[in-house]
């Protein structure tokens, strides 16, 4: 019986990853390494003001004496920075006005991810950043959008055009001396994207960023910032794959989210990063620090999260609810299969008060994947009537992979209600057996049973990539579709 | 269409079934019989090709192919239905949407396009009626929290979607009150094609009252010791096992 089971599950947890490929593009490569020169190398190449330059020399020499943070439950093995390149980019042709400046090479790796670069061709009501290595290499919809006084632009644009605003609210959610993490990508990050709207403005279209890494031995620091204004809505998306290689990769993102008053951020990310191969080799190391602050009353941020790929996460996107009435979501779905580990979960910290905040964490654990969920509740000594909602479900396919819950909750103030729930069920041999027995195939029954577990939270992601997250989702536990 | 020949299987290096030959004929309603742990179930798993039994002798063929090599979905498909003993609960999944994967991958197995969303509602609620099922259930998650008796009415729902040639009951009658007997018989008696057969295990000769079987069987430690008419139940009813066993015994002795 034990042997059966352990076919079934293997036969389904070993499907492939689809975005393996590499690209042949013609690369600017700066030589492997880090040190103040390598720092003052990338914001010369991206001809900085000493402002910015001064930020990132500011965060190189904090982490310089900061540690590896030891506290998540993760194995991860020591990485040499000395071999890491920290910038990598496409080289690129002149400026880049129209779609037939870009490298056709280029062009067709994000055909190929299903991200045309082209407005034509795209999902209409979608505009794209679309990020390879270190740079933005194209954003679409741009006209379209500064039409409504809507910035959406890269990050490197943004400082250049936009300095008063990425100097006001850069670091002000992730301060340059926050984590690890974080610290190093502020000192070495390359680009990203950068999103203003404007008050009183919907965005009437889903921004989205895709996040490509191509070149070996690269790492990949980018840095979002995403400011909403006082009655405005976004909804943003990221995606993200990379090519399949022996050697780990090193990603260490910042996302910040402003929310002023009256405003709503939706943050869905579909992450999937190479995973590493069957036997644990190769594979993203996605060391994420994602946080947004509801600055203003009745602000309301939401994250939602598909984490399917990357060899180790390391990710808690968070929400300090600071303006009375705000809201916090957090809605996560992180799988691990074979080897891949994830600590992942979030911080809500209530300061105002009537702040509420939601958590729904669905892990799902296959092979010998490791599945930890982390989460911070914090009630302020202010927070009068604060309200969470926790539910954190853990799914195991097979006896050999983990789940592991780890709950914080620090109440100041005694009207607050934090509420708990955790569950932990098994993909049995005989669910599956009873699907093949109406004649749905074993692939097709995992599907089924994983993207029902998981519905609560696909259901908060745009329409147009529910069905990618499925598929995504059957994909990453499967043996072989059809 | 199902020939099963000198059938043995184990389960965990334990033997189980120990030599069982049978042959349905298109059309026919066998009941099978037996005391608790006899194997009957286990028959029932080997036809429906859980893997977890080991069939360590002889032969099954069924429509005269050996369904032995079949996987578990392509006898399915192939149209052999178990209503499972203990009906496994699926959560999150909700009943709609295991049925219509259920359906139209039968479908596509018979070259047919899958039903639009409102031509498979439509069936749905036919079926629901034929079976007297609550409409709600349709809506919960695969038995999930269903009661006992719940449970049992929706294999037999299952049944009428999928509408198989071979249906296997395995104690659908076990924990129906008199009403819901009544339903599940009588659902049973409207699939009832001229040409599809029943393999209906059992142990109580009510619900044979209402599915006449054309053969009884009586399945004991692994092989089927006695064969009659629908009478046998009857006998069985008023007598017990022990005259069987006993039968058994000096047959082995002698
Ligand atoms: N998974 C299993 N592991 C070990 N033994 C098993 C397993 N399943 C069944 N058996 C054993 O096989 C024998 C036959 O069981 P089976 O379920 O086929 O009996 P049954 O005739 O259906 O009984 P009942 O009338 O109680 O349903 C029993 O001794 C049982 O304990
Ligand atoms: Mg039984």
């Amino acid at each position: 019986m034990e042997k059966d089971q352990d076919k079934i599950l293997s036969d389904v947890t070993s499907g492939e990853y689809k975005y393996g490929f590499y690209s042949d593009i013609e690369m600017d490569r700066i030589p492997k390494g880090l040190s103040e020169d390598v720092v003052r190398i990338i914001s010369g190449k991206k001809n900085e003001p000493e402002w910015l330059l001064d930020f990132r020399l500011k965060a190189y020499r904090h982490w310089l004496i900061m540690k590896m943070p030891t506290w998540p439950n993760l194995k991860i093995p020591p990485i040499n920075y000395q071999e890491i390149i920290f910038y990598a980019a496409p080289k690129l042709r002149k400026n880049l006005n129209s779609i037939d400046d870009i490298d056709p090479e280029l062009k067709k790796t994000f055909d190929k991810l299903g991200i045309p670069l082209d407005e034509q061709k795209h999902l209409a009501g979608v505009a794209v950043d679309a990020v390879i290595d270190s740079v933005s290499v194209k954003t679409t919809f741009k006209e379209t959008l500064a039409e409504m006084g809507i910035i959406f632009c890269s990050f490197s644009d943004a400082v250049k055009e936009y300095p008063d605003l990425v100097k006001r609210y850069m670091g002000s959610v992730v301060p340059y001396t926050d984590n690890f993490f974080a610290t190093l990508n502020s000192a070495v990050f390359s680009d990203g994207s950068f999103c203003y709207i404007p008050k009183g403005v919907r965005c009437p279209m889903e921004l989205s960023t895709y996040f490509r890494i191509n070149s070996a031995n690269t790492g990949q620091f980018e840095r979002t910032l995403l400011i909403a204004d006082e009655e405005s809505y976004v909804s943003y998306l990221e995606g993200c794959t990379a090519p399949s290689r022996d050697e780990n990769q090193l990603h260490a993102a910042i996302v910040e989210i402003v929310a002023e008053k009256n405003a709503e951020v939706k943050y869905s990310t579909v992450q999937n990063w190479y995973p590493g191969n069957k036997e644990g080799k190769g594979g993203v190391f996605n060391f994420v620090t994602k946080r947004g602050i509801c600055k203003g009353e009745n602000s309301k941020i939401s994250w939602t999260q598909i984490e399917t790929g990357s060899a180790i996460t390391w990710k808690y996107p968070s929400c300090i609810l600071r303006g009375d009435n705000s809201t916090g979501e957090f809605y996560s779905v992180a799988v691990t299969n074979n080897y891949q580990q994830a600590d992942t979960g979030t911080k809500m910290i209530h300061i105002g008060k009537n702040t509420k905040s939601t958590i729904v964490s669905k892990g799902i654990s296959a092979g010998k994947g490791q599945n930890s969920y982390r989460g911070l509740v914090k009630v302020l000594k202010n927070a009068t009537n604060a309200r969470n909602f926790s539910q954190c479900d853990s799914l195991l396919l097979g006896d050999k992979c983990g789940a592991h819950t780890f709950p914080y909750i620090e109440v100041d103030n005694q009207t607050a209600i934090v509420e708990h729930e955790a569950t932990t069920s098994k993909i049995g041999e005989d669910q599956i057996f009873y699907c093949n027995q109406r004649g749905i195939s074993t692939d097709d029954a995992i599907g089924l049973i994983v993207n029902g577990y998981a519905r609560e939270v696909i259901n908060k992601l745009p329409m147009e990539f529910a069905v990618e997250a499925q598929k995504l989702l059957q994909i990453s536990l499967e043996g072989s579709v059809g | 269409m199902l020939i099963i020949n000198n059938l043995k299987a184990s389960i965990g290096g334990k033997n189980i079934l120990k030599g069982i030959s049978l042959e349905v004929k298109p059309g026919e309603i066998h009941a099978i019989m037996g005391p608790n742990g006899s194997g009957k179930s286990t028959l029932a798993a080997v036809l429906a090709g859980r893997e977890l039994v080991e069939v360590t002798e002889g032969t099954v063929t069924y429509f005269g192919k050996n369904l032995l090599e079949m996987t578990a979905e392509d006898r399915a498909k192939e149209g052999i239905f178990l209503g499972f003993q203990y009906p496994i609960e699926i959560p999150g999944v909700s009943m709609v949407n295991f049925m219509k994967t259920a359906v139209n991958e039968n479908r596509k197995h018979k070259g047919l396009d899958p039903l639009s969303a409102s031509d498979f509602l439509k069936m749905m609620r036919e079926k629901k009626e034929l079976v007297e099922i609550d409409s709600k259930l349709a809506n919960r998650s695969v038995n999930e929290g269903f009661s006992g008796g719940e449970k049992k009415k929706n294999e037999i729902f299952q049944m009428a979607m999928l509408e198989p040639k071979l249906a296997i009951l395995d104690e659908t009658d076990s924990g129906l009150d008199i009403d819901a007997l009544r339903i599940v018989a009588n659902g049973v008696n409207k699939l009832k094609l001229p040409d599809n057969s029943f393999i209906v295990i059992t142990h109580y000769q009510r619900l044979l009252d209402y599915i006449i079987p054309d053969v009884v069987h009586v399945l004991y430690d692994g092989r089927i010791v006695k064969t009659a008419g629908k009478e046998l139940a009857l006998e069985l009813e008023e007598k017990g096992y022990d005259w069987i066993k006993k039968e058994v015994e000096n047959n082995i002795i002698a």
